[in-house]
């Protein structure tokens, strides 16, 4: 911070006025203006033309609801697996530690496409355990039950993610001290734990929810795309530029769009309660010498 | 309470891991998820692959459409990487080290490819770009088709790849040194050099490992190409497009013959990413 004086003088150079420059040229070309039009297409009939194509297509409302009940189930499963990965990495050492964090990552990089494929050929009807569920008649491909498997895999990194840093950071000192004084598990966690994660908990979960709402590729080869029984909203957005609707497609994406918009405001403010309580951590530690503060970082 | 007295490190450690609960519960979760969700589904996906035996297997990865479509999606990857992480550079650079009204609207204005669902970004990219679009009136009479080619899918892809190359490089330009740039400066290195020399190799580790996280992305990138790209075989076909198609023709072993090409790709650049981060650590130490 107290070189702040410094950087604003490079700041009115005609380098510094350059960089800016092209900066705020890179948002606003790239991510300012797709944005604005969004929602500039989406009005350009008017609020009631954009009110009919969302509330009097059957369909449509149809891919709302179904993003609506799809995406918090993804999101939930997601919560579960996160704090459990996250305590068991955090809390415990064990052989294949190392790799199994590793292998949170994996669904970032296995491209949604193939992970759906993947899907299929466990579930589909000529599928691995396609004649099981054909028996017991079960739907989960072409039916929501895939879909949020689906949208599970897509998601799966990003709650845990967020908690483990933080997890690291806090150290298992409270909840030792709790265990010590009587507290079973459950009390641990709802007690101890979940207070001092509750952000980053939040922000995982925020996160993740604006990714399984968006999701598109390993849902479309999931869904069928049947109109009505299993198109979510991004799915229906195709749909209706597909058959030259447009204006509807615009509409429905102006909802997906004002839903990203709430999310990032809403990460904003939890990044901000994040840094508070990392710094109030801070303090707590630097003065008490008789914690040692790196067995609280990471450990190798 | 134990804690006040500080025993040596490696002993606590190992004591402080067992005295907690929930070991068998969160393993048991945890293992559910990955095993089920993750590694049996691609163990599958690699089996059914591999039942097609090498000949079958190239017969259906290898047709001249497929390797069309792998040097369109390899092609406008690496292109989009790249220019994610000039300009990645160049805005984190800008939020960290330069103070300028509205940097924090910048900032957060940064993450909207990470909220906004990719469908939309392609359905509003390609209504941009079109003739009658607010940039393709200016752009398409000037020779740049910027919907249904190439440099639409490029375009698309940086902007989901974007974040991930500003977002690593940031963290890493905040704790740079600058007494090390001051110094550099006294001693009579130009801007120029001091960027060069002392600047550049601290944070070229961040920069390479936003560019793999971006390649691996933009490789894996479908909902908002296919919105953009016109989807012409040997044209504008991307590899995830072509597994698609594929598959709503039901050719089966042909799309797992290809999505296991492109898992092959994407799974190498975690690897990839892996060591970088790894190496950046170690640096940073």
């Amino acid at each position: 911070m107290t070189s702040k004086p410094r950087d604003a003088a490079t700041a009115t150079s005609p380098l510094g006025l350059l960089l800016i420059a092209g900066a705020v040229a890179t948002v606003g070309l790239l991510i300012v203006a797709p944005l604005t039009s969004v929602f500039v297409d989406a009005f350009s009939n008017g609020p009631r033309a954009w009110w009919e194509a969302l509330a009097h297509d059957p369909d449509t409302r149809h891919a709302i609801w179904l993003s609506l009940t799809v995406a918090p189930l993804a999101v939930l499963i997601n919560t579960v697996f996160g704090v459990a990965a996250a305590w068991l990495v955090a809390r415990f050492r064990f052989p294949g530690r190392s790799l199994l964090v590793s292998l949170f990552d994996v669904p970032f990089s296995v491209s949604p496409v193939v992970a759906g494929l993947a899907l299929v050929l466990i579930f589909g009807r000529q599928g691995l355990l396609g004649p099981t569920l054909t028996a017991l008649a079960v739907k989960v491909i072409f039916a929501w039950p895939g879909l949020v498997l689906a949208t599970t895999f897509v998601t799966l990194p990003l709650v845990v993610r967020e908690l483990i840093p933080v997890m690291e950071a806090i150290g298992p000192e409270e909840e030792m001290a709790a265990v010590s004084l009587g507290a079973n598990g459950w009390q641990v966690f709802w007690r101890v734990t979940l207070p001092n994660i509750r952000w980053a908990l939040l922000h995982g979960v925020v996160l993740a929810n604006a990714r399984a709402m968006g999701e598109f590729g390993a849902v479309y080869v999931v869904s069928g795309h049947i109109a009505g029984t299993t198109d979510t909203m991004p799915l229906r957005v195709e749909k209706l530029f597909q058959e030259y609707r447009t204006p509807a497609s615009m509409a429905v994406a102006s909802v997906l769009a004002a839903l990203a918009l709430l999310t990032l405001v809403a990460k904003v403010f939890i990044e901000r309660q994040l840094e508070t309580e990392s710094k109030e951590l801070e303090a707590a530690r630097a003065p008490g010498a008789d914690t040692d503060p790196t067995t609280g970082g990471l450990g190798s | 309470m134990n804690t006040n007295q500080p025993p040596s490190p490696p002993n606590r450690r190992v004591r402080t891991r067992t005295v907690l609960p929930g070991f068998g519960l969160s393993a048991a979760i945890t293992s559910l998820m990955i095993v089920g969700l993750v590694l049996i589904p691609l163990a599958v996906l690699i089996l059914r692959a591999a039942s097609l035996g090498p000949a079958g297997f190239l017969a259906a990865a290898w047709t001249p459409r497929a390797r069309a479509a792998y040097a369109v999606s390899l092609g406008a990857s690496l292109a989009a990487a790249i220019i994610s992480s000039l300009l990645g550079l160049l805005v984190a650079w800008v939020l960290v080290r330069l103070e300028f009204p509205g940097r924090r609207i910048l900032d957060a204005l940064v993450d909207v490819p990470l909220a906004l669902p990719t469908a939309v970004a392609g359905l509003v990219y390609s209504t941009l770009y079109v003739e009658k679009g607010w940039l393709g009136q200016i752009l398409v009479p000037m020779g740049i088709r910027g919907a249904y080619s190439r440099l639409g899918i490029v375009l698309v892809l940086v902007f989901v790849s974007l974040p991930f190359a500003i977002r690593v490089v940031q963290p890493v330009i905040e704790s740079l040194d600058k007494d090390t740039e001051e110094a550099a400066r006294l001693l009579g290195a130009s801007k120029s050099q001091t960027f060069l020399r002392v600047v550049l190799p601290g944070i070229l580790p961040a920069v390479v490992t936003g560019f793999a996280l971006a390649l691996a992305r933009a490789l894996g990138e479908y909902g908002s190409v296919v919105f953009i790209s016109g989807n012409m075989p040997f044209k504008t076909e991307i590899a995830p497009v072509l597994i698609v198609s594929r598959l709503e023709e039901f050719a089966y072993a042909e799309a797992t013959a290809i999505a296991v090409v492109l898992l092959g790709m994407s799974l190498s650049m975690l690897i990839v990413v892996n060591v970088l981060q790894q190496r950046l650590a170690r640096n940073a130490q």
